[in-house]
Parts: C-alpha cells; structure tokens; sequence
C-alpha cells in the first residue's frame, strides 16, 4: 500500500453541529478519517451516530445554518470547507459524487431517470444534449438494466427499488468520480437485490479505479467489499482497523459488542446480517455523558472512563482505538 | 385523452341537473314571495295573484321544475322576473366583466405570489422571508371593501389618476382587480412558500445539489417542478371562485359583473335570474376544475388519465 503518498481523501477534525431549538447537537465531534486511492473503506455504527452527516460534509451538502461544519477535508491537497459555492459546486457529482440510501426518494419522480444522468454530463463534461443522453443510455447499459435506451426515457415511478438504485449508481459514476460516497446503498432493498447491487458496485469499481467510503450497517457488505473499517459512536471515531484485523481482533468494547458473533472471512460473507445489539441505547447528542461516551453501556468500565475522554492510541499495524484500556499508563 | 375530455363534460349533466334541482326547491323554500315584491307594497290582492299568475308561479312546484328543465334543453333559462329581459341576455351582457376581471386578478396573483412564496421558501428566516410571510399575512386578513375603498381614496381622490369605478377602459380594470387580487396573491404566495419549503427538505433535492447543479437550476428545474401541483390546485380553485364574480369589489368599484347580479336577484327574490347566474357559475366551475386536471398530467408523469 502507497502509505507514503497523500490519500485522496483525508478528513481532519471535522465537527459538524446543528443548532437547533433546544441547544446545539454535536452530530460529528473531531471525526479524524482518511480514504487512500483505490480503496473502500467501511464506516459503520448504529443508527444516529453520525455516519450520514459526515458524508454530506465533505460535500457540504447540508443546510447551514442550522448545520456548522468546522474543520478540514483535504481532497487532493485543497480543504473543501474553504472553497467557495462554485468550487464545491465543480466537484459535486464531477470528482465526488454520492448514492443515498433511498432509492426510492432519492430519484425526482418528475423527470425522465435519462435527463437526471445527462444533465450532470452536460453540466461537468460540457458534452452535447444528444452526446449526453447517448452517455446517460450508455450508463444505464453498464449498470445492467435491462432495456436501457427504453428505461432512459421512463420516469422513476416505473422502475422498482432495485432498478432505481442502480439507475442512481448510473447517476454517481456517469462524470467518472475518483471517490463515491454510499450511504448505505443498499439498506432500503431486500437481500438478493442487495448482493447484486453490491457485485456490481465492486465490478465498476474495478473499471474506473474509483475510491468509496462506504456507509453500511451490513458487516457481510463490509467484509466483502472494504479494505479498511472505521467504527464510530455517537459523533466520534471510536476504532479502524485493516478489515481482517477488525473481524479477527476487535479492540474497542464497542466494536466487541458491535460484531457480536464474528462473520467469518474467507467462508461466504452473510449479507444480510445485521449489527449485533448491544444493551442500552446511544445517548442523546444534547446530553452526552462526561468522559468515554460509551461507558454508560460498556461492559469493561473504568474509573477513569466516566471522567476524562479517552486518547486516540495508534497500535501496530495501522489500527487506532480510542479507549483507555489500551492506554499505557 | 379525448375520451376522458368527453366523458368529463358529458358527467357534468347530471351535476348540473342535480344543482338545479337543489337550487330550485331551496329557492321555493326561502321566506319572500317574488310575486309581493315585483308588485311592490301598495299592491292589492288581485294584482299580486295576476303577477303569480304571469310568473308560472301558481302552478304546482313540480310543474314549474319541468317546464324549466324544458326550456333549459335549448338553453333557455327564461325571462327576468325583475327586468322581464331573457335571463341570458343578461348573464352574457355581465360575464365578459367578470371574467374580465378574473383572468387579470389571477395572472396578478400567479405574477407576484408564486416568485415571492419562491424566494421565502429559498431564503426561509431571512428579512426577504419576513417581507414576504408579513405581507401575505396583511393581505389575507385585509378586508377587501376597506382596501377597495382606500385605494379609492389614494388613487382617484387624491391622485386622480385612475378612475373609482364603472367600466369603459383599462383604466377603470386596475383599481378592482389589484383589490381582488390581493387576497389571492397572499394566498398563493404562502402556498407556494410552504409547497416549496418541503419539496426543498426532499431527498431528491439533495441528489439534485449532489450532483453540483447550480442552486437556480435545483430550485426552478428540480424543485419547482414537483411544487407546480399544489400549487396549479390552489390557482384553479381560486380561478373558479373569482369566476363566480366578486361581490364587494363589483359593489366598491360599481362594477357590472355576476357577483352583484347574483345579489341583485336574490334580493329581488327573482328566481329566474338567480337559478340561471348559479347554473352557469357551476357550469364555469365544472370546466375549471377539468383543466386544472389535464394540467396536472401535463406537468406530473405519474398522472395518467385513460
Ligand atoms: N438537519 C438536522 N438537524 C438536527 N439534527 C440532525 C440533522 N441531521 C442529523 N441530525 C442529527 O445528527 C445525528 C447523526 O445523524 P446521521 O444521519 O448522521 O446518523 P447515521 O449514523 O447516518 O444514522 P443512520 O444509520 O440511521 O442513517 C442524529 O442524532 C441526528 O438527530
Ligand atoms: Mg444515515
């Protein structure tokens, strides 16, 4: 691995909050991640801790205000926070581009699925209006749906969920994007579906060498598709870790009580599978406890653990853990 | 699509059968003899029953009801009890000032109330979104006879420039349709706003600003788009009703349209005049409602009629 040279993505100390009417919600807190060429690198952790909103910083694709976003996202030498609405603009959907969660909504039903793929052409390649269509029919055909030059011309109520979310992976990859953001591409379908989409999200990744972070609560997708796996809880990085490692060894409490029983690499991934529930609930991001966020749920608590946060500690072998177990007093 | 046009107007008869039906018992129903008051106070008896008698009006209900839908077959609607002139005479002589002054206040109303209700939605909690909200607000509780009369006030007694009523130019159009319009504008311009507010929070606008279209195109092309139906909803009620005349801007504005019509002849308890301006206020509104539809299919794919 090209350790030496810059990644294409690096996220440093990024804190996203919404100020909202009953205080401020630190949704993203000093979320430190970087992903290098060519790879897909998992983030995972349960539902509101944060997963989506740091996707759609990078973009910045939130609403500000109510949303603030602080910090640094270095893409190729330049933070994106700093660039003004036309630069960012450039890179949406050209360099960066994004799948949502929901392919059903996430499609505008009043325009044909061909004109929602040929506009970013035209917008980021300067082709043509027929250049573009060809293109956007083109896309279609790559992401095998069937009958594509006829899809093209259809609007999104005629596709089921499965066709739409491919027609939105057509959408993403149409300008060529040297990183995708997939917010878990593939919760709202059902399994087999899911395991067509995401064969066919690695087969196009292959082709056009495209880098992902890939958003899931699937630990199968994960072990199938990331190189590297970062875990968040409640707005921060709690553990990464190489994939094998992750499965192999979990550091952090929390991700011991996230994999619960271990999917086992090597043998054919479960996809499908879902995280395994840990006892109690992730606290309110209004009222977060003093020192680890975790401890409340955690089964190795500590003293120390409810007075002062926890230091990132970097272990061998490119893992960090951010728990005071491994710190060496 | 042809076909669903035909079967539309061809449902309008039994619709329009029915409101007459209602509208003649209930007229029948209403306190005042017609007879008494075409007669007048110092009427004797035998006077009032030779009026009755002119009217139709001794015959039993059910009688009357028939001989009226006879005529109504050739689309007659009978002779004004009140000014003895055909009843569609003076519908026709009426509806092209109402119409008149509909068509303009609605475009008003499209003009500024779908742009404003745009850019509050745009730029919500902004001084522009105050501006706009407040304003629609002020217009939407404003009586229209207090703003009628107060434009009065401003432009034609202390300016002179424009006319305080009667009709014969453009001059004399502006004054009532700016009263009448402003309640629409308001309307539609806080319809528009709340349409456009949740269209904007949709999942697909974010894919729109995802895949670095400038703001403008993900307001107007993806955003607007999807808002147009409720929006097309509230412009053809509104059409509808203005179309039924107006009757405190018509009285303000001495304006000959239906609404005062409508209220003259209610007053007069003339019951030929008043079941025919209502027919035809029905009719108006039927047809409304049928473009709004072919609308809607135009403008959302998912709408298809057989
Ligand atoms: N617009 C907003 N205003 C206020 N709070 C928000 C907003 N968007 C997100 N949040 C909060 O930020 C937190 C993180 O949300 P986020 O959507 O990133 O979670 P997630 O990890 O993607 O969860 P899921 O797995 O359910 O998608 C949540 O607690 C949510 O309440
Ligand atoms: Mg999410």
């Amino acid at each position: 691995m090209n350790t030496d040279n810059e990644p294409l993505l690096a996220i440093r100390n990024l804190h996203t909050c919404f100020h909202v009417f009953e205080g401020v919600v630190n949704a993203v807190d000093g979320v430190d991640l970087e992903v290098p060429h060519g790879e897909t690198v998992g983030l995972v952790g349960e539902s509101g801790c944060g997963k989506s909103v740091t996707a759609l910083s990078i973009l910045r694709l939130l609403r500000c205000p109510p949303a603030e976003i602080q910090g640094q996202v270095i893409f190729h030498g330049r933070n994106l926070l700093d660039l003004d609405r036309e630069g960012i603009r450039k890179i949406r959907g050209n360099a960066i581009s994004m799948i949502f969660q929901e392919p059903m909504t996430s499609l505008n039903p009043v325009l044909t699925i061909g004109e929602q793929i040929a506009e970013a052409v035209r917008l980021h390649q300067g082709m043509s209006r027929r250049e573009a269509w060809r293109w956007a029919e083109e896309m279609l055909r790559m992401v095998q749906i069937p009958g594509a030059r006829a899809r093209a011309r259809e609007y999104p109520h005629k596709l089921s969920g499965g066709m739409r979310q491919r027609a939105m992976i057509a959408m993403a990859l149409s300008c060529n994007p040297q990183l995708l953001l997939a917010d878990e591409p593939t919760t709202a379908l059902d399994v087999t579906i899911q395991a067509q989409i995401m064969s066919l999200m690695s087969n196009l990744k292959e082709e056009f060498g495209t880098s992902i972070l890939l958003i899931t609560h699937d630990l199968g997708v994960i072990a199938e598709m990331a190189s590297r796996v970062i875990v968040m809880y409640a707005g921060k990085v709690v553990e990464e870790a190489p994939v094998k490692e992750l499965f192999k060894e979990p550091l952090h409490p929390y991700t011991k009580g996230l994999l619960g029983s271990v999917p086992v690499i090597g043998r054919k991934a479960q996809t499908g599978r879902r995280l395994h529930e840990i006892p109690g609930t992730v606290p309110s991001l209004l009222e977060m406890p003093r020192g680890c966020r975790f401890h409340p749920r955690c089964p190795k608590m500590m003293d120390v653990c409810s007075g002062e946060e926890p230091p990132t500690i970097h272990m061998g072998g490119d893992r960090r853990v951010c728990c005071w177990l491994f710190a060496k007093t | 699509m042809l076909n669903y046009v035909v079967k539309r107007l061809l449902s309008t008869i039994p619709v329009l059968i029915g409101i007459s039906l209602l509208l003649f018992f209930m007229l029948r129903m209403l306190p005042g003899d017609p007879a008494q008051v075409l007669a007048g106070q110092m009427a004797t008896p035998q006077e009032i029953e030779l009026i009755r008698h002119q009217l139709g009006l001794d015959k039993p209900i059910h009688i009357q009801y028939a001989y009226f839908l006879g005529r109504l077959i050739h689309f007659d609607l009978g002779r004004s009890a009140r000014t003895q002139n055909p009843v569609t005479e003076e519908i026709w002589a009426r509806l092209p000032n109402t119409v008149l002054l509909a068509v303009v206040a609605i475009t008003l109303a499209c003009i500024f109330g779908i742009p404003a209700g745009i850019i509050s939605a745009v730029r919500p909690y902004t001084w522009i979104d105050y501006l706009v909200t407040s304003s629609a607000l002020f217009g939407i509780s404003m009586p229209v006879f207090w703003l009628g009369l107060m434009l009065v006030v401003v432009f034609s007694v202390m300016l002179h420039w424009l006319p305080a009523g009667g009709t014969g130019s453009w001059k004399h159009v502006i004054l009532p349709s700016f009263t009448l319009a402003a309640f629409v504008v308001a309307f539609i311009a806080r319809m528009t706003r709340s349409t456009m507010m949740e269209v904007l929070s949709q999942d697909y606008t974010t894919t729109a600003r995802s895949k670095g279209l400038k703001e403008r195109v993900v307001v107007t092309k993806h955003a607007l788009r999807n808002a147009l139906i409720p929006i097309i909803t509230v412009v053809g009620l509104q059409f509808g009703l203005l179309l039924g005349g107006a009757v405190l801007t018509e009285t303000v504005f001495a304006w000959p349209g239906i609404g005062r019509l409508i209220v003259d002849s209610i007053l007069a308890r003339d019951y030929p005049m008043i079941q025919g301006t209502i027919l035809v206020f029905g009719l108006l509104y039927i047809l409304v409602n049928l473009v709004v539809d072919l609308i809607y299919a135009w403008v959302d794919p998912r709408i298809r009629y057989g």
